[in-house]
Order: C-alpha cells, then structure tokens, then sequence
C-alpha cells in the first residue's frame, strides 16, 4: 500500500517543470478542497479565499492511505495554514506537509498558481 | 527475610499492601495476602455501581498482576482458620500453615442480620459482596420473570441501604426503605435533615417507612411480607437487609487476643492487638472503643502498621479521627462532618431550610462564634468540601457565620475566600491523605489536568468525592501563576460555545465569517471552531449543512457518514422503525442497482454501505422520488426514537408506544444540538425499547407515561433520570421540548445530554426545577425556539438535491475528470461486500 506514497513527493517552486492546468476557479469551493486528477494521481486543492491563497497536497492520508484529503477541513493552527483529514481528524500544515498533531506522518505539497482564471498546479 | 502475614484482602488489606511497598525495596518482606472471597480486593464503597453495569474489573483495587509484580503471594478463596500465637503460625481451611513475624488482621466486617423471625427465607438478601449482589440480581432476574409487578424492600435507612434502595428501583421493583430509627441515615443527619431527604427519595419513586421494627418475615419458603405489628403488614417479593455491620473477630477470639463486649479487636492507638506482633486495622479493629467503618480511617491504620513494622515507633492514629461523608444519592446530595448533631453540646446551629427546592444546610458554631465544629447539608453539597477543611483545619470564619451557607450578601467576595488559602498541609483527598501542598506542588511542576495530578498523587482515585476540590486548587494556582483556565472552544475563539449561542444569536450573525472576524482571531479557524459554527447556525436558524458547506464536520458535508475507505453509508429515515413492505422492496431495489452493504441499524433502520462520493445525489434521488426523507445519520442531530410495537400488538403494552415514537421522530427530525441524540418510546416497564439508554425516554405506566432524560449507550453507559411521571403525551412534549432547548443552548461542543447532566450544578433537581417549575424563567422562550425549529423543518438532501450546482458539485470526486477514484476496493463478505481492510 505504501507504494501509493511514493508516487507523491514535495515540490518547490524552483523544481516545478510543468504547471498542469487544473480547471477553472469557480469550479473550486471558497474556503474549501476539492481534488483534481493529474493521470493516475490524486492532488488536493484548498482554496483559502479569505487571504487569496492556494495550497495542493498529495489527496491520500498517510495514515489510512483513502484517498480524502481534498474533502477535509481547512483551517489554521497558530498561523499555519492546515488540513484537517475527514476520517480521524490528523492535521497536516499545508506550507511544509508536516503533521501537526506531533505524529509522524507527512504530506507531499505542491505550488499552486492562478492564471487567467484557471488552477494550475506544479509538478515535474 | 522477615514474613509478614495478611489476612484479609478487602480495600484496608490491600491499601496495607500498597503502602508497604511504596515504602520499601521489593523483596525487603516476604508478604502472603490471605482472601476469603473468589477475587482480589475491590472498591466496596461503589458497590451499588456494579447492579448498574455487572463490571467487577471496574471495581477492582489492582489486578493480580499487580501482586505477582511486586512479589506478593495473594492466595483468595482460602479462609484462615486458625492462629497459633505461641509458635507464630497460622491454618487455613485446606489445612496448610504458614509461620509469620508480623500478622495483619484485615478481616473487616460482615454484614448484621437482625435476628429476625424468618430471615432465613428465600428472597432475602445482605448487601456486603459482589457474590451478595449476583444473587440478589439472579433473584430479581428471578421474580421479574414471572410478570406482575413486584415488590422490593431495604431494611435499615442508612447510607448503604439507601445506595441500595435505588439499585432495586434502577432494577424496575417498587421499593421501600424501612428504618427502626426515627429517621434516615441516623447517624449523619438530624430529623429536619433526612425529612428533606425523605421528600427527594420519595420524589424518585422510594417509600420510606420510619419507626418500623420488623417482627417477622412472612411467607412459606420465600419471603411475601414483612410484619411490623398484629395489624401492620408490608407486602414484599424480596428484602436486602442492610442494617449496619459487625466485625470480623472469630479469628481473634479464639486465638485469645483481647476483644471487646461487642466485638471488635481491641487495638491501641498504634494498631497493635493484645499481641505486639499482631496488628488489626479496618472495620475489624476497635480503637478508642469504636469501629470506624469508613475507608479513610482504614487507610490511616494501614499506613500506621507499615510505620511501626518499618521501625517508626511513632506513628499513631490522631485522638480524634475525622467521620465526615459526603456523598451523591441518586443525585440527591448528602454530607456531615464534624459534630453534626451537636452531640457534644458545645455549639449553637445556624440551619437555612429551602422547601421549594429541597436544601437544608446547617452548621455548628463554637458558643464563641469563632470556629465550624460541624455541619449537615442535604440536596446541594456543593461548599462541603471548603466547610469541610474550614472545620479541619480549624480556620476562621467570617463574622457572621451565616455567611458560610448563605453566602456573603452586599460584599463581592466569597465568604470564604479562595481554596489556596487553606494551609498547605490541609488533607484534600482523605482516603489517600493527599495535602493541599502536595497537589499545588505538582501543578507547578507543570501537571495541569485533574488526570495528571490524580496520577501523580492519587488524590481523587478513592472515593472521588475532593474532585471539585482538586479541580479548584488546579484552577485557582493556574490562576495565581497568571494562566487563565476557561473553557473556551479553541485558539480561535475565546469563549465558551453556550456563550457563542448568545453573541450569535442576539446579533444576529449569521456568517462563519462575520462571527470570526467579529468575536474571533486569525482569519482562517479550525475544524474544532468551524462545525460548532454550523451547529450554532443550525440551532438558532434551522441553517441545514448545505447552507455553510465548508465549515460542516465531515459527514455533514456531504450529509452521509464517511466509512473506512473513504466511501459513504446512506441512511434513510425509518420513523419509529416503522417500515412498509413496499418501503424494504424500494430500499433492497437501490441497494441493489448501486451495489450496497445492507444492514439493520440499532436504531431500528436500515444502512446502505459503500456508496462513492459522486453516487450520493444518483440514491438520494431514487429514495426521495419513493418519498424517503434524510436520516441524518451523519448528523450531530436527533438519530432516531426507537420503540416496542406497544399496545397496537402487544398483550402487555399499556399505550401505543410506536405511534408515540413516530410523533417525536417527526416532531425532532433534523435539529441539531452540540451532539447526537436518540429517542425511545416502551409501550410497557418491559422496556423493549430500551428507553432510558436513550437521551430521551418514555415509557408506559398506569395512568400515563413517565419521561426519564439524559440516558447514553455507547462508552459510558447511563441510565436516563426520572423528570417527570404519569404525565399525558401533551406534557411529554412540552417538557421533551423545553429539556432540548436547555441542553442545546448550554452544552458544551460535543457533550452528550448525559455528560451534560453530570456537569451540570444541581443535577437532574436543577434541570426538572427549570424544565418543570420554570425556576429560570425561560420555558416560555424554550418553547418557542423550539416551535421555531419543528416549524422550519426540511430535508437537506431533498434541498441538496433541487440545489446541485453541475459546475461547482460537491459531490464530484476530481474536479476536473468524470472518473471515479480508482483507489476504492472491496473485497465479498457473506455475498455482500466490504472494503477491502487497512494495510
């Protein structure tokens, strides 16, 4: 089942060599996730409206491995931007991937840019 | 190696234990622990627990591998039959012998039985084992069966019997108390006392019978009756006598050790017997020409024996040991300390009497007004503990003693200031001697939570009863180290969620937003602030979860419950468990068109398993189109209200109790609350529907119905308290109602009805004085949030459905594909399916 993690890595901005084209943002709920399919992978998009920001991350939890993270909560922990996954509630910071309910699992992130009205995510 | 012997493993024997080897190096004693009774030592002060919940784990003090760590031979089930002083040995019932140096005498006590003509007929029962209570519960298990009504009845008032008394009423027997004595708990309380707790008693259903000497048991082989005189009868099915204790001596007096005329080992001031190397402690020993059958005043003597046996020749008991109890009767509270019925003659009372609501509270003054010698307080015990160590530790109290239970009028302090001003060596939790001092200790050390510093001192692991006290002291040396303690929702608000009730409510804020930058901080929240939000939202306006989507909790979001592989479970609701035929062939149609697990819920419904996101809407449509509502399985709202089939089919059945339960389903379907909550309706005392483990129960009696609230299943078990009985199914809704509205209005975030009760100062009494009385004021607003909520009531998934946006769908999985996550497998379980398990 790990093997589904190795699939996700963290990307900087700076190692972005593709920005994938994701879908329009009225497609993505305000202040909300929602996951998009980038081939056989699985990107979770959260759409931070109050300050105009954007986050992705891998959709699998690493914890159960399901693919949920895009359905969760976002919310913020002492400034961190976070996710909060649907089935136990582990919070992952949305800047680093780290967990922060000191476990350790971690998430796999990802940059986020809006152009012309459309997501696009970066990978490589 | 020396070897020390212990006969008796009750709580004393084992508290003996414990302390000897807090103290010494494991090894440093050879110790053998003798136990009549089948299981190691257990918590006998909550025995009457274990009618509730048959769990004697519970109760135990430690279990046997507790013993076997710290090398101590526990042999149980084996009596001690015999001492040998002259040659230091002693037989046990299998004939086996063992040579001690020091013997412990832990032998406590055994119940007293009056010697009553005919008490040895079948049907009565002493209450001193958990072998005691099997058989009592196996009788009326036994009684019960046999269908009519039956009749239960406690012999002796007193504090056991009373804990007793409601067990059997718990069990569904009418009970009586019958006292000799002219008055309840005789020895804690004077007349006017226990007449106010006579009233609460009989208020929850226990007669109470005074003055009654019983002359005779009657019946052939099993008890039928009780005769207290030629024309005075009282007719009964079963009798627990519980009417005081007698020591465990035999073992002593045949041995020669010196005993008093009514038993009891004499022992002096440091427990030891006649014989130097023999100690007694516990109800067994008789000190100052006393038995002192409390626990703290048996721990002391333990600790007292380990300290002489250790070399410390000093130890001894105090010349004035501490009687004082408090304790919680079906809700009612109860305590005395000190000279509480004046016996001494040495002070003048003070006694504030309230009728209305039940409370009496008395207090003894010295003649000089300037000490607290003793008090009673019946029905609201809540300054026991601050009176209490007041009245230890001999402090000051406020010129006008008055103030102590009526609190101080016109000033703004407390009249009796605040915890931290008791002198650190003040005893705080006395059955395991834990010091004011030891606990702020431990607070600064960084032990903040009441678990932490239960673990690090014991304090609150014995009776339980200085909790609030050592909760305060928490508190307060937080509070004196400039940490603010508040029960605040999280790092984003800085209140309480009955306090949010009130802001959003009275400003009428209606945005998770606007509250947050209103009364919050941060710009984002969390998912602990964002659901109480949407709850808040849901309970003031009616707001259903498709209205503020993003902050909904999981299930909410997308009203199904998320199962293991991230699928979902649809639950339509089955009002009452009421279901057509034609209803279960259009379920068993969808279930199978879509490929769903099918399973009967406890809730009397049927759950579809192994739904994906994106087929949520495709079922909810057919369901709907067959004119199903939302379940709000997923909910933090009413699930369902179960019942029997009632007097519509069955011969026992008194009312109907599906139709009742059908009314309340529909009356309270969707409205949430700070957590779930369930009905039942019992057509019958049978209680097939389980009604009083519901947060909302009635049930069928002659001459209407009776409403118990505040029930819970699930982890920790409760059954729900009697509010109200033999009303008419108009006043069952009208205080079902305004019980609701109270809970949801003041409950914390996630608390259920019953852990709200348990909070909640005055208990059950407050909550039937609000709902019932109207003792707040506020029935007439209660019912009309409530009448608001039933009034606006609709179905979220028919509006999710008449709502779904194609290009902003919620319940797509990518946003960008029609594919379905090809993550999600499932395996075949019992020709159906499941997902396939965790790695």
């Amino acid at each position: 089942m790990n093997s589904i993690l190795e699939n996700y890595k963290t990307i900087s901005e700076s190692e972005v060599t593709t920005w994938f084209k994701a879908a329009p943002v009225s497609k993505f709920p305000e202040n909300g996730g929602a996951c998009v399919k980038i081939d056989d992978k699985q990107i979770a998009v959260f759409n931070f409206t109050v300050e105009g920001k954007w986050y992705a991350s891998q959709n699998v939890c690493p914890h159960k491995m399901e693919m949920v993270l895009s359905r969760g909560m976002i919310g913020e922990d002492c400034g961190t931007p976070k996710i909060a996954c649907p089935l136990h509630k582990k919070t992952f910071s949305l800047e680093t991937g780290e967990n922060l309910n000191g476990e350790d699992y971690t998430i796999a992130v990802y940059p986020v840019k809006i152009e012309d009205g459309f997501v696009y995510i970066g990978i490589n | 190696m020396k070897t020390i012997l212990v006969i008796g493993n009750g709580m004393v024997g084992y508290k003996f234990c414990e302390k000897l080897m807090a103290k010494t190096e494991k090894g440093a004693y050879k110790v053998v622990v003798f136990g009549e009774e089948p299981r190691p030592a257990y918590d006998r002060v909550h025995l009457s627990e274990y009618f509730a919940d048959q769990d004697a784990e519970r109760l135990s003090m430690a279990p046997r591998s507790w013993y076997e760590a710290n090398d101590i031979e526990l042999i149980t089930n084996e009596r001690v039959t015999d001492i040998h002083r002259d040659n230091k040995t002693i037989t046990t019932i299998s004939d086996k012998e063992y040579v001690y140096d020091y013997l412990i005498l832990a032998t406590g006590s055994s119940a007293f039985v009056p010697p009553i003509p005919g008490v040895e007929k079948k049907g009565v029962f002493v209450y001193r084992t958990i072998e005691d209570l099997d058989a009592t519960m196996a009788y009326v298990a036994k009684i019960k069966a046999e269908g009519s009504p039956k009749k239960a009845a406690i012999l002796g008032g007193g504090l056991l019997g009373l804990e007793a008394g409601k067990a059997l009423l718990d069990m569904g027997l009418e009970t009586s108390v019958v006292e000799f004595a002219p008055r309840l708990m005789p020895r804690q309380l004077d007349g006017d006392a226990s007449k106010v707790l006579q009233r609460k008693l009989e208020d929850l259903g226990i007669d109470i019978l005074l003055n009654k000497g019983t002359q005779n048991i009657e019946g052939d082989e099993a008890i039928t009756g009780m005769k207290f005189s030629e024309d005075e009868t009282l007719p009964v099915d079963m009798l627990l006598v519980s009417a005081g204790i007698r020591p465990r001596d035999e073992l002593a007096k045949t041995c020669g050790l010196e005993v008093g005329t009514r038993g009891g080992i004499v022992v002096t001031n440091d427990m030891k017997t006649s014989d130097a190397c023999i100690f007694a402690i516990g109800e067994c020993a008789l000190l100052n020409h006393m038995i002192y059958g409390l626990v703290a005043p048996g721990y002391d003597m333990a600790g007292v024996a380990v300290d002489q046996i250790l070399g410390n020749t000093e130890a001894a008991m105090p010349t004035s040991i501490d009687m004082s109890t408090k304790l919680k009767l079906s809700g009612i509270d109860v305590a005395s300390f000190g000279d509480a019925l004046n016996e001494n003659k040495e002070s003048e009372s003070i006694v504030y009497e309230n009728k209305f609501q039940g409370i009496y509270k008395k207090i003894n003054v010295s003649k000089d007004g300037k000490k607290l010698l003793g008090g009673i307080l019946v029905g609201d015990a809540s300054d026991y503990n601050m009176l209490h160590q007041i009245f230890l530790n001999g402090m000051k109290i406020p010129e006008n003693p008055e103030d102590l239970i009526l609190g101080s009028r016109g000033g703004e302090d407390a009249s009796f200031g605040s915890v931290l001003d008791l002198p650190d060596a003040a005893v705080v939790c006395s059955c395991e001697a834990v010091t004011k001092g030891d606990i702020c200790c431990k607070v600064e050390e960084g032990f903040t939570t009441l678990k932490g510093v239960a673990a690090e001192t014991k304090a609150t692991t014995g009776c339980g009863g200085c909790k609030p006290m050592v909760n305060d002291l928490i508190t307060e040396t937080l509070k004196a180290q400039g940490i603010t303690v508040k029960e605040t929702v999280c790092e984003h608000f800085e209140y309480s969620r009955q306090e949010l009730y009130d802001i959003v409510k009275l400003k009428g804020i209606k945005t998770y937003a606007e509250l947050l930058s209103t009364h919050g901080k941060g710009k984002l929240g969390c998912e602990t602030c964002k659901p109480v939000a949407a709850s808040l939202f849901a309970s003031i306006y009616n707001d259903t979860a498709n209205v503020h989507n993003v902050i909904q909790d999981s299930n909410d979001k997308f009203l199904a419950n998320i199962q293991r592989n991230g699928t979902y479970s649809v639950v339509p609701r089955v009002a009452g468990g009421e279901i057509t035929p034609d209803q279960l062939i259009q379920i068993g149609e969808i279930a199978k068109k879509y490929d769903l697990y099918t399973k009967i819920t406890g809730g009397q419904r049927i759950d579809l398993f192994g739904a994906q996101l994106h087929e949520l809407p495709l079922i909810w449509k057919e369901l709907i189109d067959y004119g199903f509502e939302s379940g709000h399985a997923y909910g933090k709202s009413l699930r369902t209200v179960k019942s029997c089939v009632g007097s519509t089919w069955c011969r026992y059945g008194m009312d109907e109790s599906v139709s009742f339960a059908i009314e309340m389903e529909n009356r309270y379907k969707g409205i949430r609350s700070p957590h779930k909550f369930k009905g039942g309706v019992s057509g019958c005392i049978r209680e097939c529907a389980e009604a009083r483990c519901k947060d909302f129960g009635i049930i069928a009696v002659d001459g209407g119905w009776n409403l118990y609230v505040a029930g819970n299943g699930g982890a920790n078990p409760r059954h729900a308290e009697l509010l109200a009985e033999k009303i008419d199914n108009e006043t069952v809704l009208k205080y079902t109602d305004r019980f609701l509205m109270y809970y949801i209005k003041t409950a914390g975030p996630l608390i259920r009805t019953a852990a709200w009760l348990d909070k909640i100062e005055g208990g059950i009494a407050h909550v039937k004085d609000v709902v019932i009385n109207d003792s707040l004021g506020i029935c007439e607003g209660l019912e009309r949030d409530m009448a608001g909520l039933i009034n606006s009531y609709r179905c979220e998934w028919k509006e999710a459905i008449e709502n779904i946006d194609e290009n902003n769908n919620r319940f797509a999985h990518f946003v960008n594909s029609e594919a379905e996550d090809s993550n999600i497998e499932f395996v075949s379980l019992r020709d159906q399916k499941m997902p396939k398990l965790w790695s």
